[in-house]
């Protein structure tokens, strides 16, 4: 029997969904503001940030009424549960964008460093991650989520790359050093902003198998 | 020109002989919503529904001040017609109450008595309100068996068709599902989901759950007076009266 609570819980995936949406679009902005040094992408991820954050609350406020009028229980209440802390990685990744954009404000007022390699890639490894977290939570896909936990590996080495790379600049040229650390902050919010999705595609785990495996630090079970 | 609000309770007091049951109780019941009583045994929410379409009126000590209005008349004028009063505000009670008849003369009695003789028009009441109750499927080819014969639920459900075959403008329930099972009760509430669209619904319930379920507005009520009246949602996740908070989360006495 279609019950009208599925059909709320449909609506929720949907907001959610919406969210994600968004989130990935002020990722994608915001590098190809640092990577193509483009002004007129920064106005717009402000924009965002402003309508992920309205999205926040009120996927919040929908969540709280679910479980106070419905007395969700298993998986549903799982579910829901698991829908606020989504909603909460979400909104905090988009807070990784707006980093990245001041970071880019900043990148923009000086002549570029070097040609861009390494950054795009980790950029399209990360909003990648993003959307299909976000797509194995509405859709319960635990094997989805296994893989964009394996993802995070990749994202990871090149975060270490860019230190690297970062450090030998600034030890050559003390001139570089403010992009430097720019571009290395840059790295570390796309790093971070992978966290999140595997944040996301842990809750998904959680919310389908009722096992909770974060914290795994030898990631047995990540590699299940 | 149709309100907001169907029905509009002012300052209602009700007295069973020197007992006080209603104190100056207000409510505005919204059109095509459901509106949930709440409440501990004897806090008046049975009461303060019956008073809706007079039922009242059949206990002798019964005094009634206060207005109650419907669609913006009151109802306890002088004058007023209390059988078609009890048509546009029909009732389902506790116990499923189908008449000893077949399902069809069942949900036909209504058109009957106001003197319906076309018997294809009353077959397509009934067919229509068996539809609207969620029946029609499971009895279509069973119209001529007794009523009786059938489950609790699906009696219920009758009893709602009954009732909407006099196109009634407001749906009382007193403790509808009290009789009823999880599963039962399941889709009797999936029912008055349903039938909200193109029905204004108050219900009486001793499952605060079910309230919160179900209802678009729920008021608590506490010895005869109404403490709190407002949106489902805001009564069950910040209510304004401590008392309500304390009904709704559980702690009583």
């Amino acid at each position: 029997m279609e019950r009208h609570f599925d059909e709320s819980l449909q609506a929720l995936k949907h907001q959610l969904m919406k969210m994600s949406a968004m989130s990935e679009l002020m990722i994608a902005d915001a590098v190809k503001a640092v990577v193509d040094r483009n002004a007129a992408l920064l106005a717009p991820v402000w924009q965002r940030e402003e309508q992920v954050n309205h999205m926040q609350i009120e996927i919040d406020e929908t969540c709280l009424t679910l479980i106070a009028l419905h007395q969700p229980a298993a998986g549903d209440l799982r579910f829901i549960m698991g829908a606020a802390k989504a909603n909460s990685e979400l909104e905090r990744l988009a807070d990784e964008a707006v980093n990245i954009v001041q970071k880019a404000d900043h990148l923009l007022k000086e002549p570029p460093l070097k040609p861009f390699r390494i950054i795009p890639e980790m950029a399209v490894i990360a909003q990648g991650m993003v959307r299909d977290s976000l797509h194995a939570f509405v859709n319960r896909d635990v094997g989805l989520s296994r893989e964009v936990l394996l993802r995070d590996d990749r994202l990871d080495d090149l975060k270490d790359a860019i230190s690297q790379e970062m450090t030998e600049y600034m030890t050559k040229d003390s001139a570089s050093v403010a992009r430097a650390l720019d571009l290395l902050l840059v790295s570390r919010y796309l790093e971070r902003i992978g966290d999140h999705a595997t944040n996301i595609a842990e809750i998904t785990i959680f919310v389908v198998e009722g096992r909770d495996v974060r914290h795994h630090a030898d990631s047995k079970v990540h590699h299940q | 020109m149709s309100s907001e609000m169907v029905i509009t309770v002012k300052d209602l007091n009700l007295f069973y002989g020197e007992f006080q049951a209603l104190k100056d109780v207000p409510m505005d019941v919204k059109r095509n919503h459901i509106t949930a009583l709440i409440g501990p045994s004897g806090c008046g929410k049975s009461t303060l529904l019956r008073t809706l379409n007079r039922m009242n009126d059949l206990i002798p000590s019964v005094r009634v001040t206060g207005s109650i209005l419907l669609e913006g008349k009151n109802i306890y004028d002088s004058g007023t017609d209390v059988c078609a009063l009890r048509k546009r505000v029909g009732m389902v009670f506790q116990r499923p109450n189908p008449f000893p008849l077949s399902i069809h003369d069942n949900v036909a009695f209504g058109l009957k008595v106001a003197g319906m003789t076309d018997r294809y028009r009353v077959n397509e009441i009934v067919e229509r309100s068996l539809k609207a109750a969620a029946l029609w499927d499971h009895l279509k080819d069973k119209l001529d068996h007794p009523a009786l014969e059938l489950p609790l639920d699906q009696q219920q459900r009758l009893c709602v068709a009954r009732l909407l075959a006099v196109e009634p403008d407001v749906i009382l329930m007193d403790e509808p599902c009290s009789a009823l099972d999880p599963m039962s009760t399941g889709r009797i509430e999936e029912l008055m989901l349903d039938l909200k669209a193109n029905y204004t619904i108050v219900i009486v319930t001793h499952n605060m759950q079910q309230a919160a379920r179900i209802s678009d507005y729920s008021g608590y009520m506490l010895l005869g007076e109404m403490i709190e009246f407002g949106q489902t949602a805001g009564i069950f996740t910040s209510p304004q009266d401590k008392r309500t908070q304390d009904y709704v989360s559980g702690r009583y006495g």
